[in-house]
Order: structure tokens, then C-alpha cells, then sequence
């Protein structure tokens, strides 16, 4: 369950707007189901008292929505902001991707989200309601009548059991308390799969890329790639918005998204939560992270306004390509 | 008889101000590499997009070769610094897909390196040949 509630971010956000501070609040709205949770504008309080809503399935990442919400807009936006998403929203206004004078960012404390999948796992398919319960999550079906009652900690996102930071990195006002960057596990997995064979990795990500249905929602959904024009959206590319014909077409897909955002990327795991396959998509790019790490020097995308990502610049001591696996052969 | 025998089909692209030069050198001075590489001459070894590599895997190379200037003597000052970090990035990342990491290389060729030209082609053409065909990253619409 989440520290802070509902309550005090319609009270903030009222009281923003009715001093005049911000025009609109960028914010969660109900969506079809307890876990749909969308990014919505609410201009009123009204609005606010009717729509909005805060509970643990509200993962979304809002900096990415800032640069089409400001491009047109008449005052500020007030956009509330987990740690993970403070990140994303410096490594956006490093790449001058909107306007900071546009947005009040209140930063929100946050106790990791929930993942849908993870419950659907427990309850089974069909939910009908989610309702929260102290730390519990109460979830009904319409295949049985009696609710399913889950521990909010067993059904914690990827991204939040391995979370990098309770630390918000950017902005205007502050609610709850400051916290820290953690320590954490979230190069493991990495690190086990590079511990496979060339054949096992393979056939992991041929397994695990073969379910790609080419719905885009992981490039949608990503704070890092905000190129207007594409290079998926090409129609003469041969991989434009379609279902992969086969397996070359899935890998190039992932290798190049995950490429384009490298050095760029805050790890804040919105595409595998997006990915409607479950896909563990972070890994690819948390691999480019491990790897720039390990040969240009430890490097986190966002942790300051201005900083230089480390593929758009270059040391004469790099090393060579080949280096690196002959480095690796030694280690093992 | 003649017998048909595999021969691995290898793209390279080489610097217009180095490693281009480099093959006509080894041209000019007789020096044999395979006729099975292909070199596609490009103004700097930085303009090889991460697509065009997977692209030529996808249209049926066996092994990807990017030839450059050597670190510090880029016709454009800082090119192939640039080349050096997103190859090993990208490499790094096939080698993760599980793709062999003999069939992609990084080699700095002169223009007065004409040896060293056929003898990186001769040896990379070698280790791929053992490879055999590239089956991790092809697209079976493209087969002939």
C-alpha cells in the first residue's frame, strides 16, 4: 500500500490550481478496470474529486506525456512524480525535450507498484474488482464469488523489487520524505544470463521474442524515445508497424530499440510493464547499462540535468571492441 | 568434377579515407583476399548505423567487418572514437542474443596497410567459414 493517499494528492492539486500555480494536472484517471489506471489531464477539482485515482497499480511513467502536454499549453502543468520518474523527466530536459518553466513536478514517495500479471497469476483471469485493503489486495473474479485476498508485497513489479532509488532527483515540492539510492540486485539477472552459453541465450530470447505481437507499446511507453518520426515508422524500412513475419524481424525490432535509447535509458522499466506479452524487455536494456558501466565507468542516465550520455562521447583509452570478450574469456 | 563448397559470404564496410584505400593498395600490389567479400565504402567508419549491420545479416552475410582509421587519425578528428564505443556496445548485445561473436569485427586499416588489409579479410573470412551459415540472424524471405 502506498504511504501517501488519494486525499492528499487532490488536496495538493486542488490547492494548486485554485491559487492559479498551474492551469492543469497531469495525473491517474480510472481506467475500465481497478488496474487500468491512464494518464489523464484534469483541469477542475471537480474533475479531480470524480477521476482521479491513486493506488498501486498507478506505474506510469508521466514525463514522456510532458512533451506533447506542453508544447500548447497556457501556464504550467502539475505532474506528480515518483523517484524512478524524476530520473526520466532530467534525462528529458537534458535532451530540451519540454519546457521546465511549464511544469510543477511535486514530487511523491512510493512503495513499489503492483503488477497486474503477478495478481492475474494468484486470482486467475476474469478479475472483476481490485480494491485495496491495508497492505492486502482484494481481488474478486467472475469466475467465484469469494474474493481473493494478496499480500500488496508478493505482487510487486520487476522494477520495484530491484528499485534503484527512493531518491527524487528533480523537483518543485516535495511530499513525505526524501529517500535514498538503494543498492540494488537489478544487474542479477543480467549477470545469470551472461552466464549461460551463447546456445542457451539464444534459445532464452528466441523463446521470449517470439511472443513480440509488434504492438509498439514498449517504444510508445518509453520516456528515452522521443524521436517524432521513427525509424519503425518508415514504410520502406521492411519492419514497419506489423506483426513480425519471423524471428530476424522480432531481434532487429528489440535490438535497435533497445540500441536507440542506450546511454539514454534511467531504467525505469516501463517497457516490460507495458509489454502486453510480459517480455522482460528491461533486460535488454539493462545490459547496455551493465556494459557501459563496466567499460566507460559507472554512469545513471537522469541523476543530473546537462550530463553527457556516455555513447555520444568518447575517451582516447576506450577499449577495443574485441577487448571486451577476450577480457570476459579470461575472467572465466 | 567441380564440388560446391561453402564459402561464407562477408560485408565490410570500409572508411573512404582509410581502409578504402587500404583494399586498392592490396589490390594494386597483388595481395589475394576472398572474392566473397563484399566492401561497401562509406565516408567514416562512424556512419555504420547499428541497422546496417543487422540489415546485411538479414539479407545473407555470414560476418560484418568494419574497417576504420586508427583511433586518432579519423579524416573527421573523432569518428572512429565514436565507431569503437557503439560497436562494442552492439557487439556486446549480439554476444547477449546468443549470436556467435565471431561474425562481427572492428578492424583499424590504413591506407598504407594493404597487407594488413588482406590478411584481416583472409583470417576473418577463415573464422567465419568455420562458422558455417549465419542461421541465428537470418530471414528466411530473403534466401535464395
Amino acid at each position: 500500500m502506498q504511504k501517501i493517499r488519494r486525499d492528499q494528492l487532490i488536496a495538493k492539486a486542488s490547492e494548486l490550481l485554485e491559487n492559479g500555480t498551474v492551469s492543469c494536472v497531469l495525473g491517474w484517471g480510472a481506467g475500465e478496470f481497478g488496474y487500468d489506471v491512464t494518464p489523464t489531464v484534469f483541469k477542475t477539482t471537480e474533475d479531480l474529486k470524480a477521476g482521479f485515482v491513486f493506488n498501486d497499480f498507478c506505474g506510469a511513467n508521466f514525463s514522456k506525456y510532458l512533451v506533447a502536454k506542453t508544447q500548447k499549453l497556457e501556464g504550467k502543468i502539475l505532474v506528480f512524480l515518483k523517484p524512478c520518474d524524476t530520473y526520466s523527466f532530467n534525462q528529458l530536459l537534458t535532451e530540451h525535450r519540454f519546457d521546465r518553466e511549464k511544469v510543477y513536478a511535486v514530487g511523491i514517495p512510493c512503495e513499489g507498484m503492483a503488477d497486474i500479471a503477478a495478481v492475474k497469476a494468484i486470482s486467475g483471469e476474469g478479475v472483476s474488482s481490485i480494491n485495496e485493503d491495508g497492505d492486502k489486495i482484494v481481488v474478486t473474479t467472475i469466475y467465484s464469488d469469494k474474493p481473493v485476498i494478496i499480500d500488496a508485497s508478493k505482487v510487486l513489479a520487476e522494477r520495484c523489487i530491484n528499485c534503484k532509488s527512493k531518491k527524487h532527483v528533480a523537483y518543485d515540492e516535495l511530499l513525505g520524505d526524501e529517500g535514498d539510492v538503494i543498492e540494488s540486485a537489478r544487474f542479477d539477472e543480467v549477470a545469470r544470463l551472461e552466464a549461460m552459453s551463447a546456445d542457451e541465450r539464444f534459445a532464452f530470447w528466441q523463446n521470449e521474442l517470439s511472443k513480440c505481437i509488434r504492438c509498439n507499446a514498449c517504444r510508445d511507453a518509453c520516456p528515452a524515445c522521443t524521436c517524432e518520426k521513427c525509424v519503425f515508422d518508415n514504410p520502406k524500412s521492411g519492419v514497419e508497424n506489423k506483426a513480425p513475419a519471423n524471428s530476424f524481424e522480432e531481434k532487429m525490432f528489440h535490438i535497435i530499440r533497445a540500441f536507440h535509447v542506450a546511454g539514454r535509458c534511467t531504467d525505469c522499466g516501463e517497457c516490460s510493464r507495458v509489454c502486453p506479452q510480459n517480455i522482460p524487455l528491461h533486460l535488454l536494456n539493462r545490459k547496455f547499462i551493465k556494459d557501459i558501466n563496466e567499460f566507460y565507468g559507472e554512469y545513471q542516465a537522469g541523476a543530473e540535468v546537462g550530463s553527457r550520455a556516455p555513447l555520444v562521447d568518447y575517451n582516447i583509452e576506450d577499449l577495443e571492441p574485441g577487448e571486451v570478450f577476450d577480457r570476459r574469456n579470461e575472467n572465466v | 568434377m567441380q564440388v560446391n563448397e561453402y564459402k561464407p559470404l562477408i560485408v565490410a564496410f570500409c572508411c573512404n579515407w582509410c581502409s578504402y584505400a587500404g583494399a586498392d593498395l592490396a589490390g594494386n600490389n597483388r595481395l589475394a583476399y576472398p572474392a566473397d567479400v563484399k566492401i561497401i565504402r562509406v565516408p567514416c567508419s562512424c556512419r555504420v548505423n547499428p541497422m546496417f549491420i543487422l540489415r546485411a545479416f538479414q539479407r545473407g552475410a555470414d560476418g560484418v567487418i568494419i574497417c576504420g582509421c586508427h583511433p586518432g587519425d579519423c579524416h573527421y578528428t573523432s569518428g572512429n572514437y565514436f565507431t569503437r564505443r557503439r560497436m562494442t556496445a552492439l557487439f556486446s548485445m549480439l554476444d547477449f542474443l546468443g549470436i556467435e561473436r565471431e561474425r562481427t569485427r572492428v578492424e583499424w586499416v590504413s591506407a598504407a596497410e594493404g597487407a594488413k588489409f588482406a590478411a584481416t579479410m583472409n583470417d576473418f573470412a577463415e573464422k567465419v567459414a568455420a562458422l558455417g551459415e549465419n542461421k541465428r540472424l537470418e530471414d528466411l524471405r530473403c534466401k535464395k
